[in-house]
């Protein structure tokens, strides 16, 4: 009974980019291998391409996020295309528009392509299936479930730095039971071939069955980081206090928080990621965060490039010569 | 001679009717809506009306226990007439109706309403369940005696919480007092604390926030000791977990009065079904582990599940066309209540005679109902299938309110071909051609 | 494509790149040219530029351009999924500029890949250099330098395969032309 994977449109090309699951290792490189092309884009003089002159792509955010937004814009700018930012927030929904809705009035603008974030798990899935089907889709966060440009841009970044997956021991350290990051991180490790995909974490922030993700479970950050190549450390959202998940931040800085004195365990030349806004003094505190091991801005701008690969490559599939190549 | 009214005799088919031990070919006449009798012809009955039932299954009308029609309150989507048709056409005779109507089935006049518009739909009985506390809030016991005088068969706060436990204890010693069956949907909801899906590999891997084994097994936990402490006969409903389905065994071994029903589609679909979101797998309580499935399974052949229910709950065209957590929970399964659970005698878990029992007399004895069993005297209400053909269910052949259903594209085998209701024949399919008299 | 011929072999090709170097030498004097930089186009045209800046003792490092961002047909065929990073690795301002690709068929590559020196900068002047100069223009874009211009029907299309030995190969697949060369 296996459905045909709704990301690939029928020659098995990417056209929409709503997780990493279902994607074969050869995809993932692509993504990369493209990315790496784009890179060069944002240091010449007019950093921009033609490629997607003429085009609209559309950030319909129903989460507030002013720094995946603004990425997502220069890249679909340096891509040429024009863009159009939705701040929907609550707003259509009091008004009793539902997302089917705003789905067909935005397609009646002949929108090309939708770049959504919203807070329910599945909502890409949801416009990826319900669009127009020259229309592509990316997912820049949904609920708990996906953040896939997210988990490519640090699979650049590792890649930029370590160079081959095999062999390569990641840590992923916070709270993996709410965080989307986490999960396609650990689906894009996996796929290209990563040795171990530790997770570190106390229970309550760890999904029921963590070994069903693929990952080696840790509750101790300083045996979890040993002699790990790779460390990348999640936010911890103020409300997780709330819900009897932790008893205070103090305490979760003290085990899980990570310090120059613990990153000695993990190799030498280790790095350090984070995918943003840090929390000083609560993920980490700041000798580490603007330490040497550090590869956080570069992670910020390998977003663009990343982003600009997964628009053009999905876009693309809009070709009409599609069918007869 | 004619002087006899409304007499149909129903010819060669193969009877079965588990209530009172029968699996035979039996001949049965029907006469002012009653079973007249089995087996051997009366001297004095001509039939106005025969139904040649030869390669046919002739069973009772099926009792549903969980059948809500969106009326009163949602008429826009569903009403009494839609969906008794639709039962009639499923084989269904008896429906229960849950108390979250609107306005809720907490006082006389609403269960007097309701009653009087099912008479008027008249294609199969409705039975009103009554609130257990008033508006559903859970907080005031409502006036279950005389719910239970106008004609309540149970009462139950359906998925509405109730406020503490103190209010569960004294709702249920109420219900004790007079005899009255509590139907109790077990679940903690602050364990379900906002979860869509059952908490388990698929909701790690999809980010679905999880409900728990546990939001079930501590509710049954604590249900149990207050059926022991208050003697009140509790029926557990809609059961979704191996662990809460081994506890209510252990308590019927321990002769508690409880007994429990299962949804069809529990027993056939798990976790998995939800793949890429497919929101008609948004069910409460959740699609479970295979493991669930199961031992749910397993309970239902020992007969510690002694029901099986449609748990229709038909949906506005729009209700599942959003993201998976947004979208309204349940599915419309009148249509496939008797298919799903002919497909456990293929499947092997059950024979034909005790799966059958488990939508008729089962539920019946669980609410002390007369219906659900062919024995002279008794209503006529019966279901015939034929039990080879296949057939599909089809998107297009559904009412639009009913097609929130995981089923479509499904193959089953065994298709209603006639339902009588109080001897009246509510339904005949197309391709049954035994149109000898009109009605 | 069981019909391919080799058209020209190796050393051959070296000849013909021995008078390449000759005629842009002559073409940079008379321009009056100096401090020339050398861009070649992925993939055989970087193959021919290499060897060309060798033999012109260019002193800044050679250029790469791959034009899959530029092309005017991404609205047809979609991304090329083996794109390679463009690397200029100096400065385009008011440089003389040696752009150099395999085969000039329809001019469409040429005009996308000067499309993209002009994104790196405004340069002084652009010398086009192909080693295979053919039938099938569709922009009205001529070379400075050309090696070989064979005769070829329609259908034939000649491909330079290497890095080493560089061979150009005629084949008349049916192919529907990619239509940038």
């Amino acid at each position: 009974m296996s459905k045909p994977n709704i990301q690939l449109d029928s020659h098995g090309r990417l056209k929409h980019f709503l997780t990493i699951d279902g994607l074969k290792r050869e995809m993932l490189t692509e993504i990369l291998d493209t990315a790496e092309s784009f890179t060069g884009v944002s240091e010449r003089v007019v950093k921009k391409v033609p490629l997607l002159r003429g085009k609209t792509i559309c950030n319909l955010f129903f989460e507030n996020s002013t720094r995946t937004r603004t990425t997502f814009e220069v890249a679909a700018k340096r891509l040429s295309a024009d863009v159009l930012n939705l701040n929907v927030g609550a707003s259509s929904t009091t008004k009793g528009e539902t997302l089917l809705d705003t789905l067909r009035n935005l397609e009646a603008m002949h929108v090309d392509m939708f770049v959504i974030r919203h807070s329910d798990s599945g909502a890409a899935h949801f416009f990826a299936s319900y669009a127009a089907p020259h229309i592509s889709v990316i997912n820049a966060g949904d609920g708990q479930h996906a953040h896939p440009t997210q988990a490519m841009l640090d699979m650049f970044t590792i890649r930029r730095h370590k160079g081959e997956f095999t062999g390569l021991r990641v840590a992923i350290v916070g709270d993996i039971l709410h965080s989307r990051v986490a999960r396609s991180q650990i689906l894009a490790l996996n796929t290209l071939g990563t040795s171990e995909v530790r997770v570190i974490a106390p229970r309550t922030l760890l999904p029921a069955d963590p070994r069903s993700l693929g990952v080696h479970v840790f509750h101790d950050l300083e045996e979890g980081i040993r002699d790990v190549d790779v460390v990348i450390m999640l936010r911890l959202q103020k409300e997780r206090m709330t819900g009897a998940l932790l008893p205070s931040e103090h305490e979760y800085f003290q085990l899980y928080g990570l310090t120059e004195k613990r990153l000695k365990a993990a190799k030498p030349d280790a790095i350090v990621m984070h995918p943003g806004p840090i929390n000083r003094g609560v993920e980490m505190d700041s000798q580490v965060a603007d330490g040497p091991r550090s590869v956080i801005l570069q992670q910020v701008s390998f977003g663009i490039a990343v982003r600009m690969a997964v628009m053009s490559m999905t876009m693309g599939t809009q070709a009409q010569g599609a069918a007869a190549r | 001679m004619s002087g006899m009214k409304n007499s149909i005799q129903i010819l060669g088919g193969r009877l079965i009717d588990p209530a009172n031990g029968i699996d035979a070919i039996r001949d049965i006449y029907i006469q002012n809506g009653r079973v007249l009798a089995i087996g051997e012809r009366p001297d004095d009955f001509t039939a106005q009306h025969t139904i040649d039932a030869a390669g046919l299954i002739v069973c009772p009308g099926l009792v549903d226990l969980s059948a809500r029609m969106r009326e009163p309150g949602q008429e826009h989507i569903t009403t009494i007439a839609s969906e008794t048709a639709v039962a009639a056409r499923s084989g269904i005779t008896t429906l229960c109706c849950p108390p979250d109507t609107d306005p809720v089935i907490d006082s006389p006049a609403v269960v007097t309403l309701l009653l009087r518009r099912a008479k008027r739909a008249a294609r199969a009985r409705v039975l009103p369940i009554g609130a257990m506390t008033q508006q559903l809030a859970g907080e005031h016991l409502s006036e279950m005696v005389a719910l239970k005088r106008a004609g309540c068969v149970a009462m139950s706060n359906a998925y509405a919480p109730l406020a503490n436990t103190l209010v569960e204890r004294r709702a249920l010693e109420y219900a004790a007092t007079f005899g009255i069956t509590a139907i109790l949907r077990p679940e903690d909801r602050h364990l379900r604390n906002n979860g869509y899906a059952h908490e388990g590999p698929v909701s790690a891997r999809l980010g679905l926030p999880g409900i728990p084994e546990a939001a079930e097994s501590v509710a049954v936990a604590r249900d149990l000791a207050l059926a022991e402490h208050t003697g009140c006969r509790i029926h557990f409903h809609l059961l979704s977990s191996g662990t809460a389905a081994r506890m209510i065994e252990q308590a019927q071994q321990q002769r508690l009065q409880v007994s429990a029903n299962v949804a069809a589609h529990q027993l056939h679909l798990t976790e998995m079904d939800i793949e890429e979101f497919n929101s008609n797998c948004h069910l409460n309580p959740p699609l479970r582990s295979l493991a669930d499935r199961d031992a749910l399974r397993l309970a239902l052949a020992k007969g510690v599940i002694g029901a099986i229910c449609s748990d229709h709950q038909p949906l506005k065209a729009d209700a599942k066309e959003a993201p998976f957590p947004s979208t309204a929970t349940g599915m419309a399964g009148l249509q496939t209540l008797l298919p799903l659970t002919l497909k456990l005698v293929d499947e092997g878990v059950l024979g034909l005679s005790e799966a059958i029992a488990r939508i008729t007399c089962g539920p019946a004895d669980i609410l002390d109902l007369p219906y659900g069993r062919l024995t002279p005297g008794s209503s006529a209400d019966l279901c015939l299938f034929d039990p080879n053909r296949h057939w599909e269910l089809k998107r297009d052949e559904l009412p639009s309110a009913g097609r929130n259903t995981p089923f479509i594209g499904w193959e089953f085998q065994g298709q209603v071909t006639h339902t009588l209701f109080e001897g009246r024949i509510v339904y005949q399919s197309a391709s049954s051609n035994q149109t000898a008299s009109s009605l | 494509m069981n019909d391919d011929k080799i058209y020209m072999q190796a050393e051959a090709i070296d000849g013909l790149i021995g008078e390449m170097v000759q005629a842009i030498k002559t073409r940079l004097e008379v321009q009056q040219a100096r401090d020339p930089v050398m861009i070649g186009i992925h993939t055989g045209g970087v193959w021919l530029a290499e060897r060309l800046h060798k033999l012109l003792a260019i002193k800044q490092p050679l250029g790469t351009l791959d034009i899959s961002f530029y092309r005017d047909d991404f609205t047809r065929i979609g991304m090329n999924p083996k794109v390679k990073p463009s690397q200029i690795p100096f400065e385009v301002e008011d440089r003389h500029i040696i752009l150099v690709d395999d085969v000039l068929q329809t001019g469409r590559t040429i005009r996308a890949a000067m499309n993209e020196i002009f994104d790196y900068g405004r340069p002084a002047s652009i010398l086009l250099a192909t080693l295979v100069e053919r039938s099938g223009r569709e922009l009205p874009i001529q070379p400075s330098v050309v090696g070989v211009r064979p005769p070829l029907t329609h259908e034939q299309q000649i491909t330079l395969t290497g890095p080493d030995p560089l061979n150009l190969i005629i084949g008349t697949s049916k192919q529907e032309t990619r239509g940038t060369s």
